[in-house]
């Protein structure tokens, strides 16, 4: 079977110049409220996964204002795009999502992981509408996604099963595990995205236990793979669409390249860490910043 | 260790290993092949929702069974425990029931979290069969599983089911299917010995029953062990012991109150498992025992907390007093 070869970062996907200006202007709406959302939850609790939340925004924005077919009055609707978050710490970033796209009411936000809320620190399946699978111990997500893939074809659904990975969950040898299976059951119906932000706990991914060159090693699991700019939401749409439109029998892989607290210039700007603490005096400064570094 | 002999003349022939797919079964016993690939197919038919997986080991779990009848409804997963147990999640999300297979080792010892995080904590209806629970293969610690059920009992919402014999697993595939929780059983494969329908006794998911009565002895037993138990109490007959059996195939939940009814009759009461004395039947017992505030003196019969020989499974069995003639004197030493 001769397969073309997959762009590599520097090629614009094939449907970008198609993009209306409108659409993608509503998904960069969509992206700076998702960061505001962010922030909101962000200040309950004084610190988190902010950088994280901040650097996925534009890549949830193209997916749960464009991409995915979901109905927020429905969340279990057989006729459903699944998104699954395998990095749970992310789970702000998903609320903030999952409230843009009227899953939850905004004022819930105020309740983020605190006591009985809905929207505990770490995402989890059995606490939020909207959120398909527990998070939190990493290298779970591509391997669950898998048997959603393998299900969904069982019963002839035409949907997606989306599955968001960091670049250090790259590390767990389950992701590989994950990533072959999907290459050997030719699961065409899966859409990965990993969000290369260089950043795990300890420091740089790429100086803790590098994956690179990860467009390879999709490949030679039997993937078809794009990285881009993930703050260009022309481009992420634009491969999102060849992703899910693509005629091969190919699991798929979004590689986004991203910045760390993208949106807000002091935190773009701070050393970088993998949970952040914000100061009391700053959170009203980041919603500024926030709003000036997207020309509002 | 012995000294070598230059002569081979007078010493005993030495046991071998076996192969992997050895059987249990002793000569001329009656048995069942690969009772669970032929249960699963049976309640495959029925039941829609059921697809059964394995980590290169269907031949090895009898899921060849269930593969080679129903081939669309299998997955064969690659040797990748843990994504095994991803696939299986995934798929009991979107509402199929499955049935996935490897060794109990590589299912507890290696995909634990997965089992765990992914299934149990979920409370998804997923179930694992597992081969090689306890000693029953001379493999050597890599592949014998003597604290599966240790590891496991800790785990919320997951049922342990250790069958006996060919009815037990017939009888409890179609209930593992029916139970909305995730279940994790000791699989016994191959030509597996057919020993309770002998008895008034049905498999129920839950249930400890009494197979026979005995004035003198009780011997609380699951998995293989209630086969040797029954045995053993045969063989006490003789000696006008009279020993009773309980078994209890399901280890969690565990039938607390079939144990305390049998309990408080003045007999010597012992354990027996085909696992290690640590965190197996015998904790489940004298848990039991002391949270009813009972007074009663349990003993065990079982696997010696340490990392087993390699070896032929009598040698091993004997080494380890979980034959049923070191069983037998166990019991006489004690009375």
């Amino acid at each position: 079977m001769t397969m073309p070869q997959p762009a590599r970062t520097t090629q614009p996907p094939a449907a970008t110049a198609a993009l209306d200006p409108e659409r993608i202007e509503r998904i960069r709406e969509a992206a700076h409220r998702i960061r505001q959302y962010a922030l909101i939850q962000a200040e309950v609790q004084g610190q988190g996964y902010i950088g994280q939340a901040l650097d996925i925004a534009d890549v949830l924005a193209v997916l749960y204002a464009d991409q995915l077919h979901l109905d927020p009055s429905d969340p279990t609707s057989e006729d459903r795009d699944r998104f699954q978050l395998s990095i749970g710490h992310y789970a702000l970033a998903l609320y903030a999502a999952l409230t843009e796209a009227k899953f939850l009411p905004q004022k819930e936000l105020q309740s983020y992981a605190s006591d009985d809320s809905r929207l505990p620190m770490s995402s989890m399946r059995n606490y939020t509408p909207g959120v398909e699978i527990s998070g939190g111990s990493l290298g779970h997500g591509l391997g669950i996604a898998n048997g959603v893939a393998l299900g969904m074809k069982r019963k002839g659904s035409d949907r997606f099963v989306y599955n968001l990975l960091s670049d250090g969950e790259l590390g767990e040898g389950s992701t590989w595990e994950a990533a072959a299976v999907a290459g050997h059951h030719e699961l065409d119906n899966l859409i990965a995205i990993v969000d290369f932000n260089d950043q795990q706990a300890d420091g740089r991914s790429t100086q803790m236990l590098s994956m690179e060159p990860v467009t390879d090693k999709f490949e030679a699991f039997g993937w078809i793979v794009r990285r881009c700019d993930g703050h260009d939401v022309p481009a992420v749409l634009g491969h999102l669409i060849e992703l899910r439109e693509i005629e091969d029998a190919r699991p798929r892989v979004l590689i986004v390249d991203t910045t760390l607290g993208k949106g807000v210039d002091f935190l773009e700007q701070r050393e970088k860490l993998h949970f952040m603490k914000v100061d009391d005096a700053e959170w009203a400064a980041a919603h500024q910043k926030l709003n000036e570094s997207a020309g509002r | 260790m012995s000294t070598h002999s230059t002569s081979t003349t007078t010493a005993p022939k030495k046991l071998v290993s076996g192969a992997m797919s050895a059987d249990l079964a002793k000569e001329g016993q009656r048995t069942v092949a690969a009772p669970l690939g032929h249960a699963l197919v049976e309640a495959a038919r029925r039941d829609e929702r059921i697809v059964g997986l394995s980590a290169d080991l269907a031949k090895y779990t009898d899921v060849h069974i269930f593969r080679d009848a129903l081939p669309e409804r299998f997955y064969q997963i690659g040797m990748a425990e843990q994504a095994l147990l991803g696939a299986a999640t995934g798929l009991a999300m979107e509402g199929y029931v499955p049935f996935a297979s490897t060794y109990s080792v590589f299912a507890t010892r290696r995909a634990y979290d997965f089992l765990a995080l992914d299934i149990a904590e979920a409370g998804l209806n997923v179930n694992m069969v597992c081969a090689l629970p306890g000693l029953t293969t001379g493999y050597g610690p890599s592949h014998q599983a003597t604290e599966d059920v240790a590891i496991l009992r800790g785990m919320p919402n997951l049922t342990i089911v250790d069958p006996c014999d060919a009815l037990d697993i017939q009888q409890a595939v179609p209930q593992l299917a029916a139970s909305d929780g995730p279940t994790y059983t000791r699989l016994l494969r191959g030509k597996v010995p057919l020993v309770l329908d002998e008895y008034d006794y049905s498999f129920e998911l839950g249930r400890a029953k009494l197979l026979r009565d005995g004035a003198d002895v009780l011997l609380i037993s699951s998995g293989l062990m209630t086969e040797r138990a029954l045995e053993t109490a045969t063989a006490l007959e003789q000696d006008g012991i009279d020993v009773a059996v309980l078994h209890s195939p399901t280890l969690k939940p565990f039938d607390e109150e079939s144990v305390v009814s049998a309990l408080g009759k003045g007999r010597l009461v012992l354990t027996a498992e085909n696992h290690s004395v640590v965190g197996g039947l015998f904790d489940a017992v004298s848990r039991t025992v002391a949270g009813r505030g009972l007074g009663e003196r349990i003993t065990p019969i079982g696997l010696p907390d340490e990392f087993l020989d390699a070896g032929a499974l009598p040698t091993l069995e004997d080494r380890y007093g979980v034959s049923v003639a070191s069983m037998v004197a166990r019991i006489r030493s004690l009375l």
